[in-house]
């Protein structure tokens, strides 16, 4: 059947007037691709403005670009070889374009770029070079035009390559070929280059059919972003694209950022033959769930054991095309996936002048066309992957007044802080690369970092179980350490009591502590009495949920006093209540004031699995 | 997934982010195989319930078969349909003779923006495809215009990675473009995967057949046998006349359905 063939998206790009929409026509007329009429068309319109036959004008469609013989906008144009079908996208090389021509490569697989053999690298080739590798089009062909005007001259040609490779490399592209054309008298566009016996490469067209698709996005982790919540029936479909991987009825499914678990109920359509059991990357689906609690538009549907990481402070690369510069702390909307939220740059990191690769030292504000390596700051967390991971979960768009004015992508996501951000004092601050990841140190350590949290009113067990559970993870070689609360009033909490707003530092200054023994790969024990609900899901949060097990451990208070007469000679009434916790926790319950702690902590160890 | 997959797939993205973000939203449906075959991505999308109004825009110089099909399609698949005409401009005489792009505009160009002001709506689904023309081929996905309908083609903002542009000044609205991506051929062999409805003016009779619906003054059928879905596919696999070669508004000079786009013409 015709519709197994393949699609690829092809952009080309270059500085203006180095002859992008000739080569379109060119390769359009040579492979006969036009319609009828459409020479006719051009020669008329070529006669009428008093010029000779001009391939560009196939292209050009509106009058305006005609008239100033430029691309203003992009032109998306579809043909096809025996081999597959194109579509080839026409991007304007003129600087006041730039947006359009980012545009046009956004969705492109590959890329053609390109430089006229004459006139050398100009200021939009490179720039374009490197808002290519920012997009994250890997497949560049570096076409070198117009060679007819320097003698079709193999020592021209090498010039241009070995400069534009300098270039190029600094910015990591590596150009898959370099090809020499003439695009207006056809050579090395459809077959071998009669004026070019030097050449022995592909010509154009051949590889354009060897460039190979980009595979394997059904089988990277799942990434389901909600689009929409209907109700037009008794059915509650969640609707949306999904982006990568595959789902199934009956899958267990985590919906972020809440972490909230359910399983897949069915796969909804509209008509039973286009009812499938697996739906995958691609594909715009329909599915109910089991535990219908609310959802909505922008959460992420993805499969347990790999999913999004979520954060509001992040890195990016952002290029930036606003009429107004981007500035610093300014409030933005940002639009990921189907995600929406406010937005401010942090911290401007470097600026990169495109062209030229030079760093700006004034880092305030972002000028249009400008590349820039920023920290963002969004106002709630959101979900996001690598861009090299998975490119729809990593790109963004900032908006401005009414428009798309940015974008941005996420190049790691190692140096994440996966956690919400809030309350910040210093200004010049950002999150700086670090060469050795979390996941690099629990590979090495065999172990995941995490926290075991016990909570519990004084006198309960908790120190008595911790000192145990520390035992004998360190005895079966573990990487363990226990912080211990009371320990920690000696020292970092020197300064706080006992009273609510000193119990509530405490537990953030445990939780930060804890979270940062975590990150190193290590098991870590907590004892905090954190009575409080709000305390310990604040220490929840900055820990985060996957890494953070609360185990409280219960006592009667005859049993607690008993165990700790000490702790109730505080000067504070509320000693005994205890807040406890709306998601589930591990509670241990302690009957007899003499209890086998040693029986406690392997309980632990089994339950979590350490 | 196929090349019909991906294009389906697509489009109803398009219009789930369209129904999202427009609370006074229509869907234009001319007739034609295109927006007939958006109709029926539509259900797909919605799963049978298509939540928002289709709009007609009548020239009364529609073909009749266009009308009778309309009304039963409407009928058969319990459609919200709002027709409307330029009465005011028909009644002072408006038509083909007073000039082909005069009249496009009064009757079809303001009769739209009659029921855009009427209604106040903020998003305009349109089955335009790039490959029609050369100033579709420029379109985006979600395209804005002023009050007047008017598109500013010159500066028009980027659009990147399905990131469609949602945020617009009061009184303008967003035209959403869900088959932009589509071709001719992609149409027919859809139409034929979804066994889709589509009116008989499109079938050869007596060696003729309609490649392109409009009004019948303006509008000629082309030297077909294509007879039926099958035919047609084959047809245009072999075929490089332009598929809107058969609309006469559109010859009256060399940027005709340009000029006419820039105010507001579909």
């Amino acid at each position: 059947m015709k519709g197994e063939r393949e699609n690829l998206n092809i952009v080309v790009v270059g500085h203006v007037d180095h002859g992008k929409s000739t080569l379109i026509g060119r390769l359009l007329y040579d492979t006969d691709s036009l319609p009828a009429g459409a020479i006719e068309k051009v020669k008329k319109i070529s006669a009428e403005k008093g010029k000779s036959f001009e391939y560009a004008y196939l292209l050009d469609a509106f009058e305006e670009e005609q008239k100033q013989g430029i691309t203003i906008d992009i032109t998306m144009i579809q043909f096809f070889t025996k081999k597959r079908d194109y579509v080839i996208i026409d991007a304007p090389g003129h600087k006041e374009f730039l947006k359009n021509m980012i545009s046009g490569a956004a969705s492109a697989e590959a890329a053609f770029l390109l430089i006229d053999a004459k006139e050398g690298i100009q200021e939009q080739s490179k720039r374009h070079g490197y808002i290519l590798s920012l997009l994250g089009i890997k497949k560049v062909y570096v076409l070198v035009n117009k060679m007819d005007l320097v003698d079709y001259s193999e020592e021209r040609f090498n010039e241009i390559q070995e400069q534009f490779n300098e270039f190029l490399n600094n910015l990591n592209v590596y150009p898959e070929k370099y090809i020499p054309i003439s695009a207006f008298n056809g050579q090395n566009i459809t077959s071998k280059p009669s004026e070019m016996p030097w050449y022995k490469g592909d010509y154009v067209l051949e590889c354009m059919d060897k460039i190979e698709k980009a595979k394997g996005i059904e089988e990277k982790p799942l990434r389901f972003p909600i689009q929409d919540v209907y109700k037009f029936d008794d059915r509650r479909i969640i609707s949306g694209r999904i982006e990568s991987g595959s789902l199934k009825a009956g899958d267990e499914i985590v919906i972020y950022p809440s972490g909230k678990t359910t399983r897949v109920k069915s796969i909804e359509a509209w008509q039973n033959k286009d009812k499938v059991d697996v739906i995958s990357a691609g594909m715009s689906v329909g599915i109910t769930v089991e535990d219908e609690f609310f959802n909505k538009r922008g959460e992420v549907i993805c499969h347990k054991d790999d999913h999004v990481a979520t954060a509001n402070i992040f890195n990016a690369n952002v290029f930036w095309m606003g009429k107004n510069n981007l500035e610093r702390g300014k409030k933005y909307k940002l639009k990921i996936a189907t995600q929406e939220v406010e937005c401010e740059v942090f911290s401007i990191n470097k600026i990169i002048d495109a062209a030229s690769l030079k760093t700006n030292t004034e880092l305030n504000y972002i000028k249009k066309n400008d590349v820039a390596e920023v920290t963002i700051k969004t106002k709630t967390p959101i979900c996001f992957d690598a861009f090299g991971n998975i490119q729809a979960m990593g790109r963004f768009v900032i908006i401005d007044n009414y428009d798309t004015a940015g974008g941005g992508i996420i190049s790691n996501v190692d140096d994440v802080i996966n956690r919400q951000v809030t309350n910040i004092k210093s200004k010049n601050i950002t999150i700086r690369k670090r060469l050795v990841s979390r996941k690099d140190r629990e590979e090495v350590l065999g172990q995941k970092g995490k926290v075991v949290w016990f909570t519990g009113l004084p006198g309960c067990g908790k120190n008595e179980i911790a000192v145990k559970l520390e035992k004998k993870l360190f005895d079966i070689g573990k990487k363990v350490y226990y912080i211990d609360s009371a320990n920690v009033r000696f020292g970092l909490s020197s300064d706080l009591a006992f009273s609510p707003k000193d119990s509530y530092e405490q537990t953030r200054r445990i939780s930060e502590v804890a979270n940062l023994f975590a990150d190193s790969g290590t098991i870590t024990i907590v004892t905090s009495v954190s009575r409080f609900r709000e305390a310990r899901e604040y220490a929840r949060n900055v820990i985060g949920k996957e890494n953070y097990a609360e185990v409280l451990v219960e006592a009667s208070n005859e049993i607690c006093k008993k165990r700790n007469p000490n702790a109730f000679s505080e000067d504070c009434d509320s000693v005994m209540d205890y807040e406890k916790s709306e998601y589930p926790v591990i509670a241990l319950n302690i009957n007899d004031a003499e209890f086998n702690s040693d029986k406690k902590a392997e309980a632990i160890i089994d339950l979590l699995d350490l | 997934m196929d090349h019909l997959d991906r294009l389906e797939a697509e489009s109803i993205y398009i219009l789930r982010e369209a129904y999202k973000h427009f609370g006074k939203l229509g869907m234009l449906w001319s007739v034609g195989k295109d927006s007939t075959v958006m109709l029926w991505l539509a259900e797909k999308a919605f799963f049978g319930n298509c939540p928002f109004p289709l709009i007609h825009v009548d020239t009364t110089f529609k073909i009749p078969e266009m009308i009778q099909f309309r009304d039963k399609v409407a009928k058969d698949y319990n459609l919200n349909l709002i027709v409307n005409t330029n009465w005011k401009a028909l009644e002072e005489g408006m038509g083909p003779e007073k000039g082909r792009l005069v009249c496009c505009k009064a009757l079809k160009t303001d009769g739209l923006q009659e029921v855009v002001s009427k209604y106040e709506f903020e998003g305009l689904i349109v089955g335009v495809r790039r490959d029609e023309e050369g100033s579709r081929s420029k379109e985006r996905v979600f395209s804005e215009r002023n009050a007047e309908s008017e598109w500013d083609y010159t500066d028009q903002p980027p659009e990147l990675w399905d990131q469609f542009k949602t945020d617009f000044k009061k009184g303008n609205h967003i035209r959403i473009h869900p088959l932009l991506g589509w071709r001719e051929i992609d149409i027919w062999e859809y139409v034929k995967r979804e066994n889709i409805p589509v009116v008989d003016l499109y079938f050869a009779k007596n060696g003729k057949r309609y490649r392109s619906l409009g009004c019948a003054p303006c509008t000629n059928p082309i030297d077909s046998t294509a007879s039926n879905v099958d035919e047609i596919i084959e047809e245009l696999k072999n075929t490089k006349e332009t598929e809107r070669s058969g609309r006469a508004q559109d010859q009256e000079d060399a940027h005709a359905l340009e000029k006419l786009r820039k105010y507001g013409y579909m």
